[in-house]
């Protein structure tokens, strides 16, 4: 899923400035998911800002929200009312539902609460890990279904560096403490499989125009489009 | 072998080619725009090493580039190996950077993945990581063999390189080090040097590995040596630098020494033991020896270890 | 070594906000019917004295209690707040007061990143039958509000324990008819 974590506050206020009719919109699709921008979420910053301009004495109404998904036109039709009524939008979405959010209500100012950050994988009750780049050219196929992209701190399409040690990777900053060697793990699961030449293959330069190096991407399914 | 033979006809190249032992050294440019730091340098070591290679933001850390500096090492006398790194650079400016370097007369070049940007001094940079050591190797053989841009497009001039590559016998998973080399040599390297070697005995090992495999006839092999200079040096490297393999020998040996010129003295000692127990090495082709701030040193390491005079080849 | 002495003796010294004796704190307990609720009782039955300024709402479970219930408490101009839960080990549903800790520590955080002081809202445990326990906690908690002076956020005619338990929704168990007679009673008292 796409995860995301609240901006800090100081940012937050600064990205409202002095409106005075701010809606708090959450999402209820990933963000909700990863605990960072459900309703729960957004009603709670929504109770924050309001006890901190109370507290600073200023006349500022603080609304909150939630949409089904803010990144698909139709949910958005359904919340089209509050956000009428608001100087501001402060999305809690990710930055696919923010931008929908501009796009759909424009010129409205439409502002986010939180930093998407990847698409992750709940490894366990509250903890995400990377596991997608998104890049458009999917080798998982040839690396034990273990994505080199994204789970190697180099990207490296033929690991393991020399900084892997006992496993795991010689990035291990307090953020990313213990963090997997992803070549480790490809080795390991190349072994289980049977599959250890698949390790010796030289692979070449990957193809970066297929990811966002190429460009903002356009899919388009004709067959799907409507008649 | 004719001149004509020489795939960059480097003096690196050149002796080893002639199966003579070796010796290599290193540089790392200072942080500023002064070029009297690796004048200095190139003048400790010229004549006690065969190339010296000059790194290429070493640590992440930003200093004056591989590429002006070994061209200061060379306008001084002294060979250069420019490193270069997949972190810093995508696949046109690596291009880019080794016709220029080629126009300034350097030939040896060492490819490596680089250190991540999360240990220098710019933590906040965006990694590069558009090729892997492996295609870096690759695009610049199919430079100087195809005469062919990593795109398949031809170029006019191919610039003469002998390609080197670094290995870490005592990175993880270990049964893979050997095959990893395999691979290198596959994509096309000339020489490797290894991680800085104080476990003699697993450094064998990996020797026996790469001799099983045959290895040792395709690339020529340089060990890596890092004398050291105090016991604080030798622990902080056990403890702190990931793939830095330090048994507690060497560290009991250098604290066992009073410090200053004394533990100086020992640390001299272990890299001298240590190189003649690698000239006794089937397959090992040199040493790579990496005096971190500590040039002045190599001179006398290399006199001790009776690898003087330094061959001249023609 | 005399400096560090005198250092030490300042610190000490340090001389706290005056406490205004005529302020009256608004407090909000969320109690445990397990535990906290049933020893407010059991203080009552044994007649202990503890402060008037608390104001109850029963709760299943302090495991029910989450963020937004304490935040809506405190933005309707809770002085203090504080949830009263099983021991730590003896929850009736298992965890649900080691989840109730985690959140107060939550908001915690968030009132101090809104400038507001993380000690007005706290975790207590207890059993059902330490009714001094609950009286002390009461008192102890009064006191500590009473010092840190009222909740910057103050609104006029907004009653903090009727948000809060608006904000429970049906999570917040029925008073007690007793309780709930009492509280009446205080309301009427605030409201003259």
């Amino acid at each position: 899923m796409i995860t995301a974590e609240r901006k800090p506050l100081d940012e937050i206020l600064k990205l409202v400035g002095d409106q005075k009719k701010v809606l708090v919109a959450g999402c209820d699709t990933c963000v909700a998911i990863c605990l960072t921008g459900g309703e729960k979420e957004a009603e709670i910053l929504a109770s924050e800002l309001r006890i901190l301009a109370e507290k600073d004495g200023r006349a500022v109404e603080v609304e909150h929200t939630a949409a089904i998904r803010q990144c698909e036109w139709e949910y958005l039709d359904m919340i089209a009312g509050k956000v009428a009524a608001a100087d501001l939008v402060l999305s809690m979405a990710c930055g696919i539902g923010i931008q929908s959010m501009a796009e759909k209500f424009a010129p409205k100012i439409v502002v986010p609460a939180v930093n998407t950050n990847m698409l992750g994988m709940p490894q366990e009750h509250a903890v995400w890990l990377e596991r997608c780049g998104a890049c458009g050219e999917c080798v998982i196929g040839e690396t034990a279904g273990i994505c080199p992209v994204v789970r190697c701190s180099k990207s490296l399409m033929n690991g393991p560096c020399g900084g892997s040690h006992d496993g795991k990777c010689e990035v291990t900053t307090p953020e990313k403490e213990d963090l997997d060697c992803a070549w480790a793990l490809i080795w390991d699961r190349l072994k289980a499989q049977g599959r250890e030449e698949m390790m010796f293959v030289n692979r070449p330069p990957k193809n970066w125009s297929k990811s966002s190096s190429g460009g903002p991407r356009k899919m388009v399914r004709e067959e799907a489009k409507p008649v | 072998m004719t001149a004509t033979e020489y795939k960059a006809g480097s003096n690196l190249e050149k002796v080893l080619s002639s199966g003579r032992f070796a010796v290599t050294g290193e540089c790392g440019p200072p942080k500023g725009a002064d070029v009297t730091v690796i004048e200095e340098k190139a003048k400790i070591l010229k004549g006690y090493v065969d190339a010296v290679n000059i790194t290429d933001n070493q640590t992440a850390v930003v200093r004056v580039c591989s590429m002006a500096s070994g061209y200061t090492a060379q306008q001084n006398g002294l060979e250069a190996i420019m490193q270069m790194t997949c972190r810093d650079r995508n696949r046109l400016a690596m291009q880019a950077d080794i016709l220029g370097a080629a126009t300034l007369g350097l030939k040896n070049i060492l490819c490596l993945t680089g250190d991540h940007m999360s240990f220098g001094n710019h933590p906040e940079a965006k990694g590069v990581h558009d090729l892997d050591s492996l295609n870096l190797i690759k695009m610049y053989k199919d430079m100087r063999d195809e005469k062919k841009f990593q795109c398949g497009e031809e170029m006019t001039v191919a610039p003469p390189l002998y390609i080197g590559c670094a290995e870490n016998p005592f990175a993880d998973p270990f049964e893979l080090r050997a095959l990893r080399l395999k691979k290198k040599i596959e994509a096309g390297a000339d020489f490797v040097q290894t991680q800085c070697i104080f476990n003699v005995p697993k450094f064998k090992l990996w020797m026996e590995e790469v001799r099983a495999l045959g290895l040792h006839k395709e690339i020529k092999i340089l060990a890596g040596i890092t004398p050291l200079k105090g016991v604080g040096g030798a622990r902080y490297m056990q403890k702190f630098v990931p793939g830095i393999d330090v048994p507690q020998d060497i560290v009991d040996r250098m604290a066992a020494c009073e410090k200053g010129a004394p533990s100086q003295a020992e640390g001299k000692k272990i890299a001298v033991e240590m190189i003649k127990e690698f000239t006794e090495i089937e397959g090992v082709a040199g040493v790579h020896i990496m005096a971190i701030e500590w040039e002045i040193a190599v001179p006398e390491i290399v006199e001790a270890a009776g690898l003087m005079p330094r061959p001249a080849v023609a | 070594m005399a400096e560090p002495a005198a250092v030490v003796e300042e610190t000490a010294e340090a001389p706290k906000k005056p406490v205004d004796p005529t302020f009256e704190p608004e407090i909000i307990v969320f109690a445990c019917h397990y535990c906290a609720y049933a020893a407010a009782d059991l203080a009552g039955s044994m007649r202990l004295q503890y402060p008037s300024n608390i104001r109850m709402i029963k709760l299943p479970c302090t495991g029910k209690l989450e963020v937004i219930h304490l935040l809506r408490a405190i933005e309707a101009g809770a002085d203090g707040v504080y949830a009263a839960g099983c021991l730590e080990g003896e929850c009736h549903y298992l965890k649900g007061n080691l989840w109730a800790r985690k959140r107060v520590n939550h908001v915690k955080d968030l009132l101090a990143e809104l400038g507001i002081e993380p000690e007005r809202v706290e975790m207590y445990n207890m059993s059902s039958a330490m009714g001094a326990k609950f009286a002390e906690v009461a008192t102890e908690f009064t006191q500590r509000i009473k010092e840190l002076g009222p909740n910057p956020v103050k609104r006029e005619g907004v009653s903090p324990h009727a948000a809060a338990r608006e904000a429970l929704g049906g999570v917040a168990m029925p008073e007690d008819p007793q309780e709930a007679s009492a509280a009446a009673t205080v309301e009427e008292g605030l409201a003259e």
